[in-house]
């Protein structure tokens, strides 16, 4: 428990010392949250409930920050430290790697808490939009994003073979599933084979779900099929991890 | 003295081609080990066996007492490891990666004492980044010590140096080896192993093809040479008794009146015995 600890003080020191670390992940959301908050203002409407804008862009920049904190930032991380040699030496150390991985899990869960907490009081301060609904199953939501997603950050670290690749797989992957999802705004009017992509897409149903819990007050488990698939992806992305990851680099 | 390294045949195949076929050997505990061998020939896998990062196909080994393919936490304690290639985040001070490091060891060196023994003092509070190559080896070396290990792995701890830094390294090994530490170190550096080693083991395609000190090597393989030049005609003479045939060679040419031009006298470099073991045999597989 204290090697934990140890490891994630200096987890959190790296990551706010990084400057490319501190504006790509916790910044991003932030900023993209003043731009759109400032493009659409007034309600929208969406399956004829009108919705206040701010509301439903907080809702929506959270989860892309979920995806972005835990899937794009750890497959960051995890491909640049593997390919750096820094894993293969961790290995090498008396530290558990079940210790290690728990964690860095932890500094992304603790950044994207922080993350959320920045979101609900840029919209309450700066677009006065409404404080959730349901605290508790707020907070569900952001451990549910961050294990959905940190499953699949590693998964596709495993599957990531250079560190020169990573940042763009992860753009190519991370943008077009927010922009599909609705975390930039409505999709109602999206053509139907947009719709029949997002409708496989994870964060789609994590968008459900946070919705339900900031929007409506719901549960975290009101809506049994959105969590099921949302879990089911981090499951396919752990799975993948626990056959494909490595500690050695790749590149030789 | 007890052994800190036994490795019995060792045997791994990678996509059906043998990369070691039945390495032996044994490393005393408090000697400098030298794996000595061209790139290719199955050092860093060796190693790598040793380390616990790769498995065997076959073979037994025994590093400090535990097989290191179990890599047991017990064993990882008292090990210290330098990569051929690592770097660490180049975000955090040279002082806050020992500490990092130091955090995961029962009981670790203090920390200032390692910075101070691998000549960081003055780079103590600088970030990993701002240091030169040489100096994030050092980095390296200083977080292999930092867990107070009783064996230390030296992967080609001097490649790409410059010769003042390879000094520098050495002096630095030599200190290691004077605090006790087992030492194996890999190199393709001859003059490395000659210095650094108590004991050498040449490694060519897989197979361990010499083992022993540099002396012992040098002693076995080929006798003295004297080279000189008569009449403007090269000639060189083999001995195993150099004292002797120089005699008869000197006092001949002068009974002759005759003149030795360019008289030496060589004894075989570790140089000459490692190309006489892997020279030739380069491309066998």
């Amino acid at each position: 428990m204290t090697l934990l600890f140890h490891q994630l003080a200096y987890e959190q020191r790296i990551f706010w010392r990084s400057r490319e670390a501190a504006v790509f992940i916790f910044i991003f959301p932030l900023l993209l949250y003043v731009l759109l908050g400032s493009v659409y203002s007034d309600e929208i409407e969406i399956d004829g409930v009108a919705v206040p804008a701010a509301d439903l862009l907080l809702a929506g920049l959270f989860g892309y920050g979920a995806a972005n904190t835990a899937f794009g930032g750890l497959a960051i991380i995890l491909v640049g430290r593997r390919e750096t040699g820094v894993l293969k030496r961790l290995r090498s150390t008396p530290l558990p790697p079940a210790t290690y991985i728990a964690a860095v899990l932890s500094s992304t869960l603790l950044i994207f808490a922080l993350q959320a907490l920045a979101l609900i009081l840029l919209g309450r301060f700066v677009f006065d939009a409404s404080a959730p609904a349901n605290w508790l199953g707020f907070a569900g939501a952001v451990v549910l994003g961050v294990v959905c997603f940190a499953g699949l950050g590693v998964g596709a670290a495993s599957l990531i073979r250079s560190a020169e690749g990573v940042s763009a797989v992860v753009n190519v992957v991370l943008l077009p599933m927010a922009f599909l999802s609705g975390s930039f705004g409505p999709t109602d009017d999206y053509p139907g084979f947009l719709d029949a992509i997002a409708a496989v897409l994870p964060l789609t149903y994590f968008l459900d779900i946070v919705d339900g819990v900031y929007l409506e007050g719901e549960s975290l488990f009101a809506d049994p099929k959105a969590l099921g698939i949302v879990l089911a992806w981090g499951a396919v992305g752990l799975v993948i991890a626990l056959t494909r990851f490595s500690w050695m680099p790749r590149e030789r | 003295m007890s052994s800190a390294i036994v490795a019995d045949d060792l045997r791994k195949s990678y996509d059906g081609v043998e990369a070691l076929r039945g390495v032996s050997f044994e490393v005393r505990a408090g000697e400098v080990f030298g794996l000595l061998g061209p790139n290719g020939a199955g050092k860093t896998t060796t190693v790598e066996i040793l380390e616990g990062y790769r498995t065997r196909d076959s073979g037994k080994v025994t590093v400090l007492g535990h097989d290191p393919a179990a890599a047991p936490r017990a064993l990882r304690e008292r090990i210290g490891v330098v990569l051929q290639q690592s770097e660490f985040t180049p975000l955090l001070t040279v002082h806050e990666v020992h500490r990092l490091f130091a955090g995961y060891y029962e009981r670790p060196r203090d920390v200032d004492d390692v910075i101070r023994l691998v000549g960081l003092e003055e780079k103590r509070d600088a970030r990993v980044k701002t240091l030169s190559g040489g100096q994030k080896r050092r980095l390296d070396l200083g977080i292999a010590l930092v867990g107070d290990p009783d064996l230390v792995f030296l992967d080609e701890p001097t490649t790409g140096f410059d010769p003042a830094a390879r000094r520098t390294a050495w002096e630095l090994i030599r200190t290691l080896r004077s605090l006790g530490k087992t030492i194996l170190l890999t190199t393709h550096y001859l003059d490395e192993a000659q210095q650094l080693a108590d004991r050498v083991a040449v490694i060519q395609a897989g197979r361990i093809v010499s083992l022993g000190t540099p002396a012992e090597l040098i002693g076995d393989a080929h006798k003295a040479e004297i080279r000189f030049q008569l009449n403007g005609e090269q000639v060189v003479v083999q001995t195993d008794d150099p004292t002797l045939t120089l005699h008869e060679l000197t006092s001949e040419a002068l009974a002759n009146g005759s003149r030795l031009e360019h008289l030496e006298v060589r004894r075989p470099t570790l140089e000459d015995v490692y190309l006489d073991l892997v020279g030739g045999d380069e491309n066998a597989e």
